[in-house]
């Protein structure tokens, strides 16, 4: 398993790298071909580098420690049995810590869900870990601007508990016709 | 363990930043704001969006892309619905969630999701 995980962090990486060769070759003959541009394309570049730069090292320390402050057995222990609000706020919470891509939530949600958690929680959960994380909104801020960020994260909070209540409704409304169709046989899955 | 994937993000960071720097060089804003600007409506929100759900950028790194997106002339709206389905939407991690979440969960999920992008973008173009 982990062996294997780091086999596909090397292709991934490889992958990055020879893009980054393309990239790189492209920009330098547009650059030869037309010269003018070679000043405002680089001092560009170079702006955002140092932008990212100044934030990148404190963003990935921050979800290197959290990943080992918060571990995966905690999240499911604490969410796999808190339902109604409180429920809802714990996923939002859970799922903003700054720890790792959406990936590594999915068999946590599938452990949560077989330990009986609400879909609802398990819906925001995954969307909190997707576009709600802290470093994110760090770094979100720092480039679209605090009215942006703030405006964009209370909306996606807003829209996520609905989306959740919904997606439980149809899931829940579809097993019981299917159930029905099956002759109340246990649906495995969802 | 920080250090590492500091190195690891780092092709794409460099990947991402030549990109914006020979799209603010080389394109013109009025191009752009044609396509996905205040004037492209509905259409230039969807085109973004569905760039964004398609795409697979490390969320990180697309703030500094949208924000180029808006230097150009993009609209607040597009910019927004190209971040939010970018971060919530995964068409590359969609078949791990199905697998371990179950078809219908990973599709209504992505699929609602798609939506409510949209949704947040308009109102964020309003508010905005």
């Amino acid at each position: 398993m982990n062996k294997d995980k780091t086999k596909k962090q090397k292709k991934g990486m490889l992958r990055d790298l020879i893009l980054l060769g393309i990239f790189s070759c492209v920009m330098i003959i547009l650059l030869l071909v037309f010269p003018n541009k070679q000043e405002p394309v680089i001092k560009t570049s170079w702006d955002f580098f140092v932008e990212m730069i100044a934030i990148l090292p404190a963003v990935m320390i921050l979800m290197g420690l959290f990943s080992v402050w918060v571990s995966k057995e905690t999240v499911v222990k604490y969410l796999g049995k808190k339902s109604g609000l409180k429920g809802m706020f714990l996923s939002i919470l859970f799922g903003a810590l700054p720890t790792g891509p959406l990936y590594v939530a999915f068999p946590m949600a599938s452990t949560m869900i077989k330990k009986g958690a609400r879909i609802s929680n398990i819906i925001i959960f995954l969307s909190a870990w997707a576009c709600i994380k802290i470093p994110q909104e760090m770094v979100e801020m720092r480039f679209l601007g605090l009215k942006f960020m703030a405006s964009r994260l209370l909306l996606t909070i807003i829209f996520v508990f609905l989306m959740g209540l919904l997606v439980e409704r149809i899931i829940e409304w579809s097993d019981r016709k299917n159930s029905k169709l099956e002759g109340g046989k246990i649906n495995a899955g969802i | 363990m920080a250090l590492k994937s500091c190195i690891r993000i780092l092709p794409i960071v460099l990947v991402i930043i030549i990109f914006i720097g020979l799209l603010l060089g080389f394109v013109p804003p009025d191009k752009i704001s044609r396509v996905i600007g205040e004037q492209s409506g509905f259409g230039g929100v969807v085109i973004t969006a569905v760039l964004g759900a398609v795409l697979h950028i490390p969320s990180l790194i697309s703030f500094p892309l949208a924000a180029s997106f808006l230097t150009v002339g993009a609209s607040v709206a597009t910019t927004a619905a190209f971040i939010t389905t970018l971060t919530m939407i995964g068409t590359v991690t969609l078949p791990l969630e199905i697998k371990e979440l179950g078809r219908k969960f990973a599709l209504l999920r992505n699929g609602i999701s798609f939506i409510i992008a949209i949704i947040i973008a308009f109102i964020m173009g309003m508010i905005l």
